[in-house]
């Protein structure tokens, strides 16, 4: 028998890819290998609905755990995969067992940084966010009036801290950077966001570094900031950012720089290896991006299967993302990297307003706070290669949609 | 439980019984309706849960809020005066016997 497409990461990305696989009625056999026990599953609601109680974990599974079966496609859960050997086309699982591939596609994602064990990171009580297996752990502990302590004002950071306040937990944010979400939206988005967050109870503190947690009988207790402040913490969660897993791939040979290096197919500097999602780096206008989104590993997959399945494709996706926080929902469309302009389109209401980011006169990205029709309506305008000028869109009275079908 | 079919444009159709609170998006993924792929879980992002109402089931399906109707401008295919997101459905014993056309991107 053939040897099937191998699939290492069962996650969103291999997920598309398999639907995408099957939709095309490719008869190609194929096998998921993933390290987690649960079948693919979306992650965007662990910090979200899961945390609060709100999803089963079964709902968060992007098939059901039968329908890989159903389609034919074999899995093993619970596996790690330990090496690649391209010159064998396989792959080695963590029990020694080699397994042939025809095709190899990696999907294996990114880890949450965690802080060194020096500086209290491994202490019980300290949580970082990306799995079920997270959520399970630490959802117990998110009980009201405890102190919740949060490092990093990146977007699960504040999506937690949200969480929490909903919980009735005591909430500390530090952000050594000079304003939250700042590597990823402008002083406009950071402005709105700590306003939500402040108004919503979190003790928000920015430019501020800590510089170890403490214990207390074996357990987290707190932090000691720079400048020798005590921040005292029931618990603590970690949210400083993600790092692809490369370690696969760099063992094996294959050329990476912020994630395993991909071409507009996907595919890795082995011919036979492609990559998608959150542990891949790309080359878009000119510089090397690696995305963690939904939207990325979702579409990458989708593409690969299309490649394999022989249609004349090229990764060029329009990136999309969101955020929901309290009763503020964000939607992302466009890529603001490289932006030196941004103009503010005031909302309906005092809780609603996007910001639109140009690079000269190009439109690059908007960021909607409870805005849709900024979002959908920009969507289309960004798709179209529109530019419409900043002073036209900062105009409430615009007509978005007029300028979007126009 | 609701019993719910999805029609599709080359005339095949897929059945399902969907368990009451279950959202139609989630529904359609499960029983791998084709055309229905909900990339955002069902949060009003993507618009790629796109679906026509049989007219005489419309009204029964709930309200188009505005974040929906807003949404519903992205759809691959143009809406129509019966489209509907299908994650903003919730499967309810009202809805046994619903019908809806998926459209196909070109």
């Amino acid at each position: 028998m053939a040897a099937p497409v191998v699939i290492v990461g069962a996650g969103q990305a291999a997920a598309s890819f398999i639907s995408r696989h099957v939709a095309l009625g490719n008869a190609e056999p194929l096998l998921l290998i993933g390290e987690e026990p649960h079948p693919p599953y979306q992650r965007p609601p662990l910090s979200k609905k899961y945390l609060l109680g709100e999803l089963e974990r079964e709902r968060l599974f992007i098939r059901p755990l039968d329908w890989y079966a159903e389609q034919g496609v074999e899995t093993r859960f619970d596996t790690r995969v330990d090496a690649i050997r391209p010159g064998d086309r396989q792959v080695i699982t963590s029990t020694g067992e080699a397994i042939d591939y025809d095709r190899l596609i990696l999907c294996t994602g990114s880890h949450a940084r965690s802080l060194p064990a020096e500086m209290g990171g491994a202490l019980p009580g300290v949580f970082t966010l990306r799995s079920i297996a997270d959520i399970d752990r630490m959802a117990p502990e998110f009980q009201g009036g405890r102190k919740l302590l949060v490092i990093g004002g990146g977007y699960i950071g504040l999506e937690a801290a949200a969480v929490a306040r909903q919980l009735r937990l005591e909430v500390t944010l530090i952000e050594m950077a000079d304003r939250i979400l700042q590597r990823v939206a402008a002083a406009e988005t950071s402005d709105y966001f700590r306003k939500l967050h402040a108004g919503h109870g979190v003790e928000l503190r920015e430019a501020t570094r800590m510089c170890r947690l403490l214990a207390d009988d074996g357990r987290v207790c707190g932090a000691e900031l720079e400048s020798g402040e005590i921040i005292d913490a029931d618990l603590v969660l970690v949210g400083i950012g993600g790092s692809p897993n490369i370690e696969l791939a760099l063992a094996a040979g294959l050329d990476c720089d912020n994630g395993i290096r991909v071409n507009t197919l996907c595919q890795t500097s082995d011919p036979g290896i492609y990559a998608a999602g959150d542990c891949c780096s790309f080359s878009r206008d000119g510089q090397q991006i690696r995305l963690e989104s939904v939207q990325n590993a979702a579409d990458q997959g989708d593409l690969i299967a299309r490649v394999l399945a022989g249609e004349d494709v090229s990764y060029n996706a329009l990136p999309w993302f969101w955020s929901d926080q309290y009763d503020c929902k964000l939607q992302i469309v466009g890529l603001n990297l490289g932006h030196d302009r941004t103009v503010v389109r005031p909302g309906a209401s005092e809780s609603s307003r996007s910001v639109w980011y140009y690079r000269g006169d190009r439109l690059l990205a908007i960021d909607a706070m409870n805005e849709p029709k900024s979002y959908a309506f920009g969507r289309k305008i960004i798709e179209s290669g529109k530019n419409p000028a900043p002073e036209t869109v900062a105009d409430p009275a615009t007509d978005l949609k007029a300028l979007a079908m126009g | 439980m609701a019993n719910i079919t999805w029609k599709m444009e080359d005339g095949s159709e897929i059945s399902a019984d969907v368990k009451d609170g279950l959202n139609l998006m989630e529904a359609a993924t499960a029983n791998n309706v084709p055309h229905i792929e909900g990339e955002c879980g069902g949060c009003l992002s993507c618009a790629t849960c796109h679906v026509f109402v049989d007219p005489e089931w419309f009204a029964r399906t709930g309200e188009v809020d505005d974040i929906e109707d807003t949404m519903l401008e992205m759809t691959d295919v143009e809406r129509e005066d019966n489209s509907r997101l299908s994650c903003q459905i919730i499967a309810s014993p009202e809805l046994d016997g619903l019908v809806l056309h998926v459209p196909e991107p070109e």
